[in-house]
């Protein structure tokens, strides 16, 4: 909200206090000031002059030759003028070389010194628009020409503290746990509380008249929506500007002054935080006010002649017959104060802050009003914010205040709240020991009504917080006036010790992800959704599982609008994004959730995901498969590899990873129309685990196994086999055939014309290891090959080169 | 006699040591003088064929002949393979300042490394680590949290709906809940995960990090929650970062405190990062509010609780200098690069 510090001032005597102590005493108390502006921030060097002559240019037939004293800038300084409002003697604002004022189209301009028609020109002679004021703000501020000032004003003086142009607005952010200081008055007590200094309340008394109109009948048929409503009839209402006082603070605060009774209303908001209506009496059908609940599809027009369809989940203030306000809102066109306005029906209510956000958010459709409302209002202070309205309708002589007042409440006795605790409970909350006399001394400063015995405290909240419900509430009231400073740092003393730490499965995850940059790989974080676009980058078959998305009902745009179901598009976007940025190769990875969509209210079930990717130069389907067994291996688990079918990958090219019998995913390379789509020079290599699935496959314990008694021996194969035997069969039929083969590697193949058409050659490294309690004797060795080569011969016609 | 031919041979070695440059001459040398067919054990052969009572005297000769020959061979074996080591080394010399050959490891994403060091500096305090789920309901995500619906806190959250009660968790504290319902007291518990939010501009991203963190005991104050935040900030930042408490707001909390810490970049004297008041907001908690103990079936008159959340990505951008959120997520190998360990 905004404060005006000069309107602070007059309510809370802060004499011989900075700003600056202002400023840091309302953070101590939570109120933080996001913003300290002048009231005039773009206007600057612009000073008093006085005329000393004015004289028409010879050849012009409009601007005149000034000859201006401005004290100690210069008494003889000569300015040109196109306005014709001026003669000597006259005090004028004078904007000097380098000073700032609003140019034509209301835009910041400085002035320079300058010639007009040949004749030079150092400054400007302004009016009250150049300085951003009109007659709200001074007097003859509006007019066509130059702002004149009045003959006490001395040369050389900076306007701004002849305009009053000098005050500081402060733009203050209010947490939703401090309704009560949602005005001007409610910061005023807060200071004063804190700085123990006294506070001015505003006038609420006024005198009423006796009247013989009608009775004027208020119903509130929703006292839950509205605890609440107070009508206050005026009657002989004279609709006038109001005094350019009251002006200025709401144009400081971000009204625009329109008429008295609408400005009462706006100034008791900002004064007191109580939204305030006025409805034109004649317009009020029966003399009757309804609070109901509005009835499906009824309508409303607002002041602001918006249209509004209304369900019962609205409030409205009707007539006898129809409604004249959105309740909290604003109000209807129908009943709005016009310039023959002669009676008016004053309402000051408290709406439920639920409803009226409710409302406000379904209609799209927000006030001053409801942004109050919203926050929270208490009903204490909408009895003390009608007598306020009163007085200033007696203090503007804009009308009379009769006797007819109705005051519906909910319930006709509040009781404030009272917090019977201790001072010991109070100290733990905060963990320091406050004196008890400090303690009560803040409660009483904070408008508590304190009964303490011995170590017992019974504190009532004043009618203005209904905010306080427990002993905590009053631990912070005290230690916001203490001072923060207090709270000293200590460790926990006197709390259990308990067992720390990260469990096994996330100790495993992070040892996953070191192992793949120890592997070069970058660690990316993507948002958890993207964009429908982005999983067609798969190009997947209808029916594919990953096309069932999880939907965000509100998205931002369509780029971020559905979960993720695989991490592989992320890694598209990344591996083209880096292409683009002029990068020739690159390895990624990223672990995070997808998502699967639930049935009914359930909640969709995410699981957690590895994807990776491998692109450029010097990569291969192989170093991606090196990256996968670099996890097999770090863990100490076995991944076997099967051929399998992708739809967005190479279909030769590709892998499904099997591990303890469970398939945990897949790699392969990317097919080239969707590299294509993705804009992604050179091929790329993906994978996406299933770490849900992969992450119980890595054991929890190692169990020791003795090493052998006698060496290992070695033996190379050279075999030839026709192309479409696969190294993993060859692998698996040498182990099958002998039980001693402990490590089969291939490590090379080779293809000519010698070896023949549809064949190759492959280099196989057999570790063969002794099971007995003997060495293996090179004769042994040779009647395992001899065995294994038969097999191979056998099942696979594999010969030996 | 022997005399005569032990000098003649002296003369040869003198020669052939003399000549020595290699290990291959000095095999030679050995060969023909000091081995089996050499010509000082072919002295010894002669002594037969001199009479036998000069033989000892000739024996001695000839000994003492050989052990000389035998040590001057040694020495300049030594000397002759220490030259050829040297040898050895300088034309294996490396020019050090050429690339190296070698898998470049990668790294992690920043963000990553500043939650790891958290969670590690509260496991070392005794805290668990718990990840919940990206997507929760409405009532772990705000009616649980003292945030019922229509509660003007719930403005500052603007929230992605998935469905008319589930919604992406705006941020770590319903796991504050969770732990709660399911843990059993006392416990401490931290909670790092992401968090989503409607705001897509120059300083908000819509999905971003939070670790939150709660402590259930019989009694805890606002003194122990700066206690833990002390520590907090000096782990992440320097060991000489203050804190500082100032009141706020948070639903869930009773006292909320706002935690600042002493800025990180200027130490506290003002700069361009703090906007000249030397402190850095990072961090909002509080005393646990005793409704939401009482939510979770815990009894507030037993139960007390501290809680704490912070910014992730605003930790690392501080920590690591990095001045927009955006540059988090953008996935270019040349940023990702520098956060290397």
């Amino acid at each position: 909200m905004l404060l005006p510090i000069s309107w602070l001032r007059d309510i809370v005597d802060l004499t011989d206090i900075s700003n600056d102590t202002i400023e840091k005493s309302l953070f101590s108390c939570g109120l933080e000031v996001e913003e300290r502006k002048s009231a005039a921030p773009d206007i600057s060097g612009v000073v008093v002059g006085v005329l000393k002559a004015v004289t028409r240019m010879e050849n012009s037939d409009h601007l005149n030759i000034c000859r201006v004293d401005c004290g100690e800038y210069g008494d003889d300084i000569q300015i040109v003028t196109g306005a014709s409002n001026i003669k000597a003697g006259d005090h004028v604002p004078v904007a000097l070389h380098g000073a700032t004022v609003y140019g034509r189209d209301g835009k910041v301009t400085t002035i320079k010194n300058g010639k007009l028609l040949g004749t030079p020109s150092n400054g400007m002679l302004c009016s009250g628009e150049e300085l951003g004021i009109d007659d709200d703000w001074y007097e003859g501020a509006g007019v066509y020409g130059i702002l004149i000032l009045s003959d006490d004003t001395r040369p050389g003086a900076d306007v701004k503290d002849v305009l009053d142009l000098n005050d500081e607005v402060w733009d203050i952010s209010i947490t939703a746990n401090l309704p009560h200081c949602q005005s001007v008055w409610g910061i005023a007590r807060e200071l004063a509380a804190l700085l123990d200094r006294p506070l001015t309340p505003p006038a609420t008394d006024y005198t009423v008249a006796d009247v013989t109109d009608d009775e004027i009948d208020v119903t509130v048929q929703a006292p839950d929506l509205c605890p609440r409503y107070i009508g206050h009839y005026v009657s002989d209402v004279k609709v006038k500007t109001s005094p350019r006082w009251m002006r200025r603070r709401l144009l400081l605060t971000g009204h625009r002054p329109i008429n008295t009774l609408v400005d009462i209303t706006n100034y008791v908001l900002t004064e007191l935080g109580q939204p305030m209506h006025a409805f034109d009496l004649s317009t009020i059908a029966g003399k009757k006010i309804i609070v109901r609940r509005a009835e499906q599809d009824e309508t409303i027009v607002t002041l602001d002649e918006n249209e509004f369809k209304l369900s019962p989940g609205n409030l409205v203030i009707c007539d006898a017959e129809k409604p004249v306000a959105l309740a909290g809102i604003m109000g209807g066109l129908n009943s709005e104060i016009r310039p023959d306005t002669s009676a008016v029906l004053f309402e000051c209510a408290k709406f439920m802050r639920d409803n009226i956000r409710h409302t406000s958010r379904e209609l799209g459709q927000s006030s001053d009003s409801s942004h109050r409302f919203e926050k929270g209002v208490d009903e204490y202070t909408t009895g003390v914010a009608m007598d306020r309205a009163l007085h200033l309708v007696e203090e503007l002589d804009c009308g009379t205040v009769t006797r007819r007042r109705i005051d519906r409440r909910a319930n006709e006795n509040p009781v404030p709240t009272t917090i019977r605790t201790t001072f010991e409970k109070l100290n733990a909350v905060l963990g320091i020991s406050v004196p008890r006399e400090i303690v009560t001394g803040i409660l009483k400063r904070m408008n508590y009504t304190v009964v303490t015995d011995g170590d017992s405290l019974t504190a009532t909240a004043p009618a203005y917080r209904e905010d306080i419900e427990d002993y905590p509430d009053l631990a912070e009231d005290v230690i916001k006036m203490y001072g923060y400073e207090h709270i000293t740092p200590r460790m926990m003393e006197g709390c259990a010790i308990t067992a720390g730490g990260y469990t096994l499965a996330q100790q495993q995850a992070l040892k996953l992800k070191d192992v793949l940059v120890m592997q070069g790989f970058y660690e990316l974080i993507n948002y958890s959704f993207y964009a429908p676009q982005d999983l067609a980058l798969l190009r997947l078959p209808e029916g594919d599982p990953r096309l069932n998305v999880v939907r965000i009902q509100n998205p931002i745009s369509e780029n971020y609008s559905v979960m993720r179901s695989t991490l592989i598009p992320s890694l598209l976007r990344i591996v083209s994004h880096n292409g683009k940025r002029g990068h020739e190769s690159g390895r990624f990875f990223e672990m995070a959730n997808i998502f699967t969509p639930a049935e009914g209210n359930a909640l969709p079930p995410q699981t957690m995901h590895l994807g990776f990717a491998v692109w450029g130069k010097g990569e291969s389907f192989f170093t991606a498969k090196g990256a996968a067994q670099a996890i097999a291996d770090a863990f100490g688990v076995t991944f076997t590899y099967e051929r399998t079918n992708v739809p967005f990958l190479h279909p030769g090219a590709t892998a499904k990873v099997l591990c303890g019998g469970k398939e945990i995913g897949f790699f392969g390379q990317l097919s080239y129309e969707s590299a294509e789509d993705a804009e992604i020079v050179g091929d790329v290599f993906v994978g996406e685990f299933d770490y849900d699935v992969l992450a119980p496959m890595f054991p929890e314990l190692v169990r020791y196994a003795p090493i052998p008694r006698f060496p290992t021996v070695e033996r190379d194969l050279a075999l030839v086999a026709d192309e479409a035997v696969t190294c993993g069969e060859i692998t698996d039929a040498i182990r099958a055939a002998c039980k001693n083969v402990t490590d089969v590697t291939l490590f090379d193949v080779y293809r000519s014309a010698q070896i023949g058409d549809g064949k190759k050659s492959m280099a196989f490294g057999l570790t063969f290891t002794p099971t007995g309690d003997a060495p293996l004797s090179p004769e042994a060795v040779d009647k395992f090959v001899d065995k294994i080569l038969k097999s191979l011969s056998f099942r696979l016609h594999i010969s030996i080169r | 006699m022997m005399k005569e031919k032990i000098a003649a041979c002296r003369a040869q070695i003198d020669e052939a040591l003399s000549k020595i440059a290699s290990g291959e001459q000095l095999k030679e040398f050995h060969a023909r003088f000091l081995g089996k067919a050499g010509a000082i054990t072919a002295l010894m052969r002669d002594l037969g064929q001199i009479p036998k009572e000069e033989r000892p005297a000739a024996g001695q000769l000839i000994n003492e002949f050989k052990n000389s020959v035998t040590e001057r061979f040694k020495a300049l074996e030594a000397e002759v393979a220490k030259r050829e080591m040297q040898a050895k080394y300088d034309s294996e010399s490396v020019d050090v300042s050429m690339p190296a050959v070698m898998h470049a490891p990668g790294a992690l994403h920043p963000t990553s490394l500043v939650k790891a060091r958290l969670c590690e500096v509260f496991a070392g305090m005794g805290f668990r680590v718990w990840e919940g789920s990206e997507i929760e309901d409405d009532y772990h995500n705000f009616t649980a949290l003292n945030t019922p619906k229509d509660h003007p806190a719930r403005d500052k959250q603007d929230t992605f709906y998935i469905g008319e009660d589930i919604v992406l968790r705006t941020h770590t504290s319903p796991g504050q809940i969770h732990c709660m319902e399911t843990m059993k007291p006392p416990f401490k518990v931290v909670m790092p995960g992401r968090v989503f939010r409607c705001d897509d501009d120059a300083t908000h991203t819509p999905m971003f990090h939070q670790i939150e963190g709660l402590v259930i005991d019989r009694h805890v104050s606002l003194c122990d929650l700066q206690g833990l935040l002390d520590t907090l900030a000096k782990a992440m930042f320097t060991p000489d970062t203050k804190t500082r408490f100032r009141p706020s707001y948070f639903p869930f909390t009773e006292p909320s405190v706002e935690v600042d810490v002493s800025c990180c970049e200027c130490g506290g004297s003002g700069c361009r990062l703090c906007k000249g008041t030397g402190w850095i907001e990072i961090l909002g908690g509080g005393v646990v509010n005793r409704r939401v103990i009482a939510n979770c079936g815990l009894d507030p008159d037993e139960w007390t609780g501290l809680a704490f959340g912070a910014g992730l990505d605003r930790i690392a951008m501080l920590k690591y200098g990095v001045n927009n959120i955006h540059i988090l997520y953008d996935g270019d190998q040349s940023i990702l690069r520098q956060f290397r360990k």
